[in-house]
Order: structure tokens, then C-alpha cells, then sequence
């Protein structure tokens, strides 16, 4: 259907296009439009976004997922030398386009309140980001993959700066340079590698397709480049002990800011290590899963006992998410197809969850300004129906079989048993802590007794929060009744992967 | 004959031009600095592109004082525009500042002149004298607001020091000159490919120590910040453009020319050089509250970066260091043809709390000026990391793999003090009215804006036309 429209190129495209229409109009209308402008931002963006998710709705429905390779590739002369403009889509990345076309529209309706300041400026920098992200994913070249991974860090600078909390500069700043550092080190390794396979190949390139199947990287090597690219994948995961920022930038950051941080940004460093660690460097991700099982695990149990002492609420959610990108970790180091399908599924269902939780949050910030769990108490008097969305949220954090939470988790243990019994144990303790932190927290904002006459007649949602959060109940529940939603799509490409895998560390 | 004057017309333009306009200049009386102005920056267009229009010529002119080929063509091309360009951003600078004399201009085009032979330059001589005629007309621009005590103190300390080093240069040449009987490039290069003395590596030591205080390359950087800083702003954007990348291509012909053969010893100073400069213009910044500082530790920094191709020693090094000394140069233009438009009541911008809540007095400068620090720190898409990205993968070819590593994580250092401005830019609340910016100005950052777009930029990295900077690279070796 679109062999002769270039699909991935408009779904990329389409909201920086949008960005730079609201940047024009804004130029021209000068400072009395101003207003008006502030007022209209939200709407053209909301247009915009919606058409990419609509286009990124068909994508899926024509991806062919009897195929395990490449498709709606699209491929231009860029920059010579084998780097090229290489687009396409496999199993493993259609759905996190998908996510992240599903998750802007949200974000930007959220923000279209929350946002006091600069809201022009603000819907710019989110198109921007989704731009960016939707490119990291549907890139096939290493340096356009590059590109984008790293541009992401400029709009999210400046939204946690501009828009965040009282600690935003130091949060912005820790960001920034943490993530930076991680991924120069993967340029580094990059560099070598295209440097490499022009001595290999004849003629040095930088498309994944060719990286992956037919460049064969020595052992020692394997080992260097693979903790490059790890440097940079764990930071944006994050995995213990790289997670320090994530807490600070969540805290600071706007709802939405915090919402696309966890819903998709964190993916990345997944989606890294599926595209590229694994199938590029199979021997030194086998060498070195065992590290990788005994980080996720400790991660898991850790942060989930450090999510448990926390009073912010963002902040605990935050850690939480530390702990679950574990189970992603886990998952995807068992090379087996339950845990890979279950590390896929998990940052799936996170990216749902969480920014669900990420906009409950958001619901009572705007209403007290504080995020503070001791402040909050009794809240289900005053806003029953809040209560009811926060519940399920809760209860698919934790893993309750019906929601997408469970099965994430359930598979990622299914693929960890085989591998060791002792890591399927530590990740199970983790699932217990992550029930008592999450049950700890609702206690304590949702019911107990209400200590804080401020939130005497808290008014419950509005409609535009019951548009935000809606579908999000929706699809917690659906993903936890009818996994093969995910599943049916992505088995074929991760099937092909392990295959891959299980030759490459076979020959050696 | 024709031939032989198509090889230099370059120089001849602006040696003739030069001396008629200074000649007008003193003829005549009243007000004679922006018709010079004018005149001159039409020249350096000119001049730019004159290799190019006569068709390239390549030969050696002056019995071999002058080699003439694409490297030059290509160079010259830039030190052309990039002093226009910094020649059209001092006018309204120094019509405020009431410095406004016609002698700025001619000296800018001797600079120049000087430049253009020192990137040609065939012989030790032909070395020295581009090296003297670019510095003393340096210095005196460095020192052009004489009332001033800060700018007399930095023309001081560029002339103090700049002699010191063109002693190291010239005690260098003279042991080249002893040890091989020639002051001649391609003589001298059938001597050391024979077997190279002591002597003559000690010689060559000498003269890249010379350079490496024109490139401000660490440890010979000491006089950048306290001479960025006291000179007229127009004069610091001018200093950190050309002469840099003049004395860069300079070396770039010294070591792959006639010291080609001993790639094991000058490969060792330059990588000491290149990660000392990153480290040092790294770290040194991080503590600056005054721009014009900040932007000498970041020249440092980038000139370490810039001789990491370098040290690969391969046509694809010399065409890395090209690439990146262009963006380097096109950056750089475009930070200071903003820094120059923001005039706060008491007068120029010069700390970085001045600069607080840009974004919310001038909204499209600071969108500009964030763009070009976002390129210095290498972030993609913008043309910065083209840049990183030429100029590392040939370090990373000739195995020099440590090297690169540490580039990055020093520019992952140098990335805090651009984010300072960032910071003041975009997350603090405004303090001072900005005063409208003059109209040169604003042509002049709109240009540049266009060329931070790697996408607009693509005549530039595209694989059909890299091939410009191929032949320019190929041309040494």
C-alpha cells in the first residue's frame, strides 16, 4: 500500500514540520498575537500529533508480521562514504513508534492546562521530541540512529529547564551531561565500527542491516564495543547503579516532561540493546549477561526499597520505574523468547502505566501544588472517580494478573527461570517490594484519614483528564487480557533474532 | 608569465589594494573608514574565490617560495570569507565605540595577506615572513582601542609573546637550515626521507612549538584568554576564526610536506598537543564568567580537536581537520555576530549574566545563538558533529582509537560551560534591555543560521561535493 509513499519518512517528519509552522507563525504575528497564539498552540499541535498517530495506526495494519525483515524501507544518499539516509521497520520497533504516537497527543492535552508559561515554545519543543524519538526508531542507520538518539537531548534540556520545578537547573544539568557522557562513548565505539567494516567489508558502511548479519567483530573487540554502547544504554534505561538522574529529572520535570521520559525515553536504551548489542555483539552480551542478571536484580530489589522510603510521589514513582526497566534487562538478556518477547512486552506496558501514573500525579499537582504524600490523605471522599483510574494504575504497576503489568513480568521470570532459578527468585522479591511501596503509597494519598483541611472539596477530574487517562485504562487492561496484541507482532522478528544469535555464538 | 602571476594573484590583490587604499587613506581627508570598509570586504570576497576563478591553477611560483594547489585554493577560500565576514560585524561596533579608523580594514587585509602565504608557503622563509606580516598586524588590531588599558595590556602580552615564538620558530628553521643545507620544503624532505639527524627533529620541535602558539594549542595557550578578552570584540571574533585556521593549515603542510617521512616523531607532539589543548580549554572554562574568556578556552579546546585527524597523518586526517576547521570557523563567526548584536545599556555583552533571560527579550537570538553552541558541543543535527564525526573516523583509521575516546570525554566536559549559557539564555529571568541590534549585524547571523543546518549544509558534507575538500587534502601528499 505505501510502496510509493514514503510512510516512515511523513510519520518522522510530520510534528517537526508542525514545530516549524508554529515557530513561522509565531515569527509573523508578532508580540500583540501573542496571546492568542499561546491560546491556539495546544490545538495545532494536538491536529499534528493526531495525525501522526493516525498514520502511525496504518503502519501497523499494513506491517506485514508474517516477515521478519525490514520493511517499508526507505533509502537516500546522504552523507557518502556508506552512511546513508536508511529508514525501515521491523516487529521489534513498530510498536514503540506506536507508543509514542499514542503517548504525545496525551501529553500534549495534559499540558494544554498545566502549562502556565511560554506555551508556544513548550508544544514546539514536545514536536520536536517526538520527531527525534519516532527516529531513533524507525532509523536502519547507525549514524541517523546516532543522530537522533542524541538530538533528544536538546528539547528535553530545555523543557525540563524552562518548565520544570524549583530544582530544574541542577536536574537539567545532570541530565545533560549524564546521558552525554554515556552516549559519546557509544560515538566512540561507533566510529570503530564503520572504520572497521571498511577494512572488512571492502567498503566501510554504517547500515544496520548489513552490521548485523554479515560484519563479523573479533572477541576481544566485541567486549570493548559492547560496553560502549552498554555506557550508553544504561544510562538512558537506567540501570543500577546509572539511575541517579532519573529521579531528579522526573521530580523536576513538567507532568508531560516526565510522562515522555518514562514513557518512551527510557525505552531507548531497551530498544539499543535489542537492535544493536545482541544481534552486533552476540558473543560478549553472552559473555557478560550474567552481570547484566545480577544489575537487574539488584536494581529491582533496591529501588524498590528505596521507592518505599520516599515522600514524593513523583519521586517514588520514579524509582519504580528503575526497578521495572530490571525486569526489562533481565528479559532481554536470557536470549530465549519468552524473556525477550517479555522485556518488549514490559517497556511496552511501563510506557502505558507509567505515564498513567505520571499523569495522576499531575492531576493533584495542578490542584495543590505539592507532591508531597504526607500532605495528601483521604482523597477518595472528595474524588471517587480518581480514585478508581489511580487504583488500576496502581494495581497494573504492581502486576496484577488482568493488566498489562502482569504479563511483562510474568514472562521476563518464565525466560529468567530457565536461565538461573536464583535470578527468577531475586526478581520475584522485587515483585513482592513493588507491591508494598505501591500499596503504601495509595494508603496513604487515597484513603487513611484526612489530615490536611487544604483538601477540603478537591474537585475530581475534569474532562480533559478523563480524556487523558481514559485510554490509558483502556489499554492497562486490554494488553493484560489479550497479550497477543504485542505478541502476534513482534514474534516473527524476535524469533529471527534469537535464530541469529544462536548461530553467532554457535560458530564461535 | 601569466601563468606564473595566476599562481599568486591572490596575494598581489591584496598586497596592491592594500597599499592603494592606505595610500587613499592618508591622501584624503573626513571620513574615509566605511568606504574603505566596503572596498574591503569586497576585495576579501574577491579574493576568496580568485583561485577559483582563474581556474585553479597549481605550480610554484617565487622559484619555489610559493606552492600554489587546492589546499591553498580551498583555504584561502575560507580565511577570504571569514574575515569578510568578521570585517563586516566591527562596523557598527566601532561606529558606537567611536574607534571607527579606516586602518582597521587594511590591516585586516594584510592579515590576510600574511595568511595566504603562510598557507602556501613552500619554505622556511616564505614561512617566516606570512608568519610576521599576519602577527604584527595582529597585534596592533588586538591593541586598535589604544585608550584602553585592557586592550594596550592584551596587545602587549599578544606582542611579548608572539616575538618568543617566533623565536622558537626561528631558531628551529635555523637548525633545519643547518642540518640540511636548505630552507626548502621539498629539499628538505629529500634529506629527512634519506635519515633524519637529531638535529633536524629537534629543529622541527622547535618550529611546531613556534605554531602551536598561533593555534594557542596547550601548553602555549597562555596568552588566548587575557588577549580574547582585552581586544575590541570585532578583533576576537576576528582572531578566532582565520588566523587559526591559517596557522593550522600551516602545519598541516609542515608535517605532511617535507616532514612526511617522520611521521613516528611529529605524530608524538601532536597528540601531546591536541590532549593537552582539549583538557586544558575544557577545564579551564568551566569557571569563566566572562564570554570572550569562555570562547578562548573554547578555541583551545577545539584546536585539540582539530589535531586529532592531524595526527592520523593520512590524506583523509588533512581532509578531516579541513572539515572541522571549516565548521569550526563558520561557528565561531556566527557566535560572535551574536554576542556583537546584544548591547546592554553600559555597553557590550561581555559576562554571562548578562546574557540572563535572553529567550524572553529576544526570543530568535537566543534560538540562534543556542543552535551555535549546541554545534561547539558536538550535539547532532547540528553541524558540529559533522565536524566531530570527519574529523575523528580518520584518527580512528590510523588506530589513534584512545585518542578520539578522550576527545569526547573532554568535550563532554566542555559541554557544561556552553550549557552555562544556555542556562542564562533560556531558564533565567531577564535582567538588562537589550538596544535594538544594527542591521549589518542582523544580515550577518541570519547567514550563518542558514549554514548551522547540516541539512542546508548538505552542498557541503554531501558525498559529490566533499570531493572539493578531497583534492584540497589530496594536494599535500
Amino acid at each position: 500500500m505505501f510502496n510509493s509513499i514514503p510512510i516512515l519518512s511523513l510519520i518522522t517528519f510530520i510534528p517537526l514540520f508542525g514545530a516549524l509552522i508554529l515557530g513561522v507563525i509565531a515569527k509573523a504575528s508578532g508580540a500583540s498575537g501573542r496571546e492568542q497564539l499561546d491560546k491556539n498552540a495546544p490545538g495545532v499541535a494536538l491536529v499534528v500529533s493526531g495525525v501522526v498517530l493516525l498514520l502511525s495506526f496504518i503502519l501497523t495494519i499494513d506491517f506485514n508480521t508474517a516477515s521478519a525483515g525490514f520493511q517499508f524501507i526507505e533509502e537516500l544518499d546522504w552523507l557518502g562514504g556508506g552512511i546513508k539516509y536508511r529508514l525501515g521497520v521491523d516487529g521489534i520497533s513498530i510498536l514503540f513508534i506506536l507508543l509514542t504516537a499514542f503517548l504525545t497527543p496525551l501529553c500534549i492535552l495534559a499540558s494544554a492546562k498545566s502549562i502556565k508559561s511560554r506555551m508556544l515554545e513548550y508544544m514546539v519543543a514536545f514536536l520536536i521530541l517526538e520527531t527525534l524519538i519516532i527516529g531513533v526508531f524507525v532509523s536502519l542507520d547507525l549514524i541517523l540512529f546516532y543522530l537522533f538518539f542524541e538530538a533528544v537531548l536538546i528539547p528535553m534540556f530545555i523543557i525540563i529547564g524552562v518548565w520544570g520545578g524549583k530544582n530544574r537547573v541542577y536536574a537539567s544539568y545532570k541530565f545533560f551531561l549524564y546521558t552525554l557522557l554515556g552516549s559519546v562513548l557509544m560515538l566512540a565505539a561507533i566510529l570503530w565500527i564503520y572504520v572497521y567494516s571498511g577494512q572488512q567489508l571492502g567498503s566501510p558502511t554504517t547500515d544496520m542491516r548489513v552490521l548485523m548479519t554479515e560484519l563479523k567483530i573479533p572477541g576481544g573487540a566485541q567486549t570493548w564495543l559492547w560496553l560502549a554502547f552498554f555506557a550508553s544504554f544504561a544510562v538512558k534505561m537506567p540501570m543500577w547503579p546509572v539511575h541517579t538522574w532519573l529521579p531528579d529529572a522526573h521530580v523536576e520535570a513538567p507532568t508531560a516532561g516526565s510522562v515522555i521520559l518514562a514513557g518512551v525515553l527510557l525505552k531507548l536504551g531497551g530498544y539499543g540493546f535489542l537492535r544493536f548489542s545482541i544481534p552486533m555483539f552476540p558473543n560478549a552480551s553472552l559473555e557478560l549477561a550474567p552481570i547484566i542478571f545480577w544489575m537487574s536484580v539488584i536494581a529491582i530489589i533496591y529501588t524498590s526499597l528505596v521507592a518505599y522510603r520516599q515522600n514524593d510521589i513523583k519521586k517514588l514513582i520514579a524509582y519504580s520505574s528503575v526497578a521495572h526497566m530490571g525486569f526489562v534487562t533481565m528479559g532481554i538478556f536470557t536470549f530465549n523468547m519468552q524473556g525477550i518477547q517479555g522485556g518488549i512486552y514490559q517497556m511496552l506496558s511501563h510506557g502505558v502505566i507509567s505515564a498513567a501514573l505520571f499523569f495522576c500525579v499531575g492531576v493533584i499537582y495542578d490542584r495543590m501544588h505539592t507532591r508531597e504524600i504526607s500532605f495528601y490523605g483521604g482523597l477518595v471522599k472528595y474524588m471517587p472517580v480518581y480514585a478508581a483510574f489511580f487504583m488500576l494504575f496502581t494495581m497494573a504497576n504492581v502486576g496484577l494478573p488482568g493488566t498489562s503489568g502482569f504479563v511483562g513480568e510474568i514472562l521476563t521470570m518464565v525466560g529468567a527461570y530457565q536461565v538461573s532459578p536464583w535470578i527468577a527468585a531475586g526478581a520475584a522479591i522485587g515483585m513482592i517490594l513493588s507491591a508494598m511501596y505501591a500499596l503504601h503509597l495509595y494508603r496513604e494519598v487515597i484513603f487513611g484519614e484526612q489530615t490536611n483541611d487544604k483538601l477540603d472539596g478537591i474537585a475530581d477530574m475534569t474532562k480533559s483528564e478523563w480524556i487523558v487517562l481514559a485510554p490509558l485504562a483502556i489499554m492497562t487492561i486490554v494488553l493484560g487480557v489479550y497479550p497477543a496484541l504485542i505478541t502476534d507482532i513482534t514474534s516473527v522478528s524476535v524469533e529471527n533474532l534469537i535464530a541469529d544469535f544462536a548461530t553467532a555464538t554457535g560458530e564461535k | 608569465m601569466l601563468q606564473t602571476i595566476s599562481l599568486f594573484a591572490p596575494q598581489l590583490l591584496l598586497a596592491v589594494t592594500a597599499s592603494l587604499l592606505l595610500g587613499f587613506g592618508v591622501s584624503k581627508t573626513g571620513d574615509r573608514s566605511i568606504i574603505v570598509r566596503y572596498i574591503s570586504v569586497g576585495l576579501l570576497v574577491l579574493f576568496a574565490f580568485i583561485g577559483f576563478i582563474l581556474g585553479q591553477p597549481i605550480g610554484e611560483a617565487f622559484k619555489g617560495a610559493l606552492h600554489v594547489d587546492n589546499y591553498s585554493h580551498y583555504v584561502n577560500m575560507f580565511l577570504g570569507l571569514s574575515a569578510a565576514a568578521a570585517l563586516m560585524f566591527s562596523k557598527s561596533y566601532f561606529q558606537t565605540e567611536k574607534l571607527d579608523r579606516y586602518e582597521y580594514s587594511i590591516l585586516v587585509l594584510y592579515a590576510v595577506l600574511g595568511m595566504s602565504i603562510m598557507v602556501s608557503a613552500n619554505s622556511l622563509l616564505s614561512l617566516y615572513i606570512g608568519i610576521e606580516l599576519q602577527s604584527l598586524a595582529l597585534y596592533v588590531m588586538a591593541a586598535f582601542n589604544r585608550d584602553s588599558l585592557r586592550a594596550s595590556e592584551a596587545g602587549l602580552k599578544y606582542f611579548v609573546l608572539g616575538a618568543i615564538s617566533s623565536g622558537l620558530l626561528l631558531y628551529g628553521s635555523s637548525l633545519i637550515y643547518g642540518f640540511t643545507g636548505s630552507l626548502e620544503f621539498d629539499r628538505i624532505a629529500e634529506v629527512v626521507s634519506a635519515g633524519a639527524t637529531p638535529g633536524i627533529i629537534a629543529g622541527m620541535v622547535f618550529l611546531l612549538c613556534g605554531l602551536a602558539f598561533k593555534i594557542s594549542a596547550a601548553p602555549f595557550h597562555m596568552w588566548t584568554p587575557d588577549v580574547y578578552e582585552g581586544s575590541p570584540t570585532p578583533v576576537t571574533g576576528f582572531f578566532s576564526a582565520a588566523p587559526k585556521f591559517a596557522a593550522m593549515a600551516l602545519i598541516a603542510r609542515l608535517v605532511v610536506g617535507p616532514f612526511g617521512d617522520v611521521l613516528a616523531q611529529w605524530q608524538q607532539v601532536i597528540i601531546a598537543l591536541a590532549i593537552m589543548s582539549m583538557f586544558i580549554g575544557a577545564i579551564g572554562g568551566l569557571a569563566q564568567s566572562n564570554i570572550k574568556r569562555l570562547m578562548a578556552y573554547s578555541s583551545i579546546a577545539n584546536m585539540g580537536y582539530a589535531l586529532v585527524p592531524l595526527a592520523a597523518g593520512t590524506a583523509a586526517g588533512v581532509k578531516g581537520m579541513l572539515i572541522f576547521m571549516s565548521i569550526y570557523v563558520i561557528s565561531v563567526i556566527g557566535i560572535f555576530s551574536c554576542i556583537l548584536q546584544m548591547r546592554i545599556r553600559n555597553g557590550m555583552v561581555e559576562k554571562i549574566s548578562d546574557l540572563a533571560g535572553l529567550s524572553k527579550t529576544n526570543k530568535s537570538l537566543a534560538i540562534i545563538l543556542s543552535m551555535f553552541l549546541f554545534s561547539l558541543m558536538g550535539i547532532p543535527p547540528l553541524l558540529g558533529f559533522f565536524g566531530k564525526w570527519f574529523a575523528f573516523a580518520p584518527a580512528v583509521g590510523a588506530g589513534l582509537t584512545w585518542l578520539v575516546v578522550l576527545a569526547l570525554i573532554a568535550s563532554v566536559i566542555g559541554a557544561f560551560y556552553y550549557l552555562r549559557l544556555i542556562k542564562a539564555m533560556w531558564f533565567e529571568e531577564p535582567e538588562n534591555e537589550f538596544v535594538e541590534a544594527p542591521k549589518t549585524l542582523r544580515f550577518l547571523s541570519g547567514i550563518t543560521v542558514l549554514m548551522i543546518f547540516p541539512l542546508l549544509m548538505l552542498p557541503f558534507i554531501a558525498s559529490s561535493s566533499q570531493s572539493l575538500i578531497s583534492l584540497a587534502a589530496e594536494s599535500l601528499f
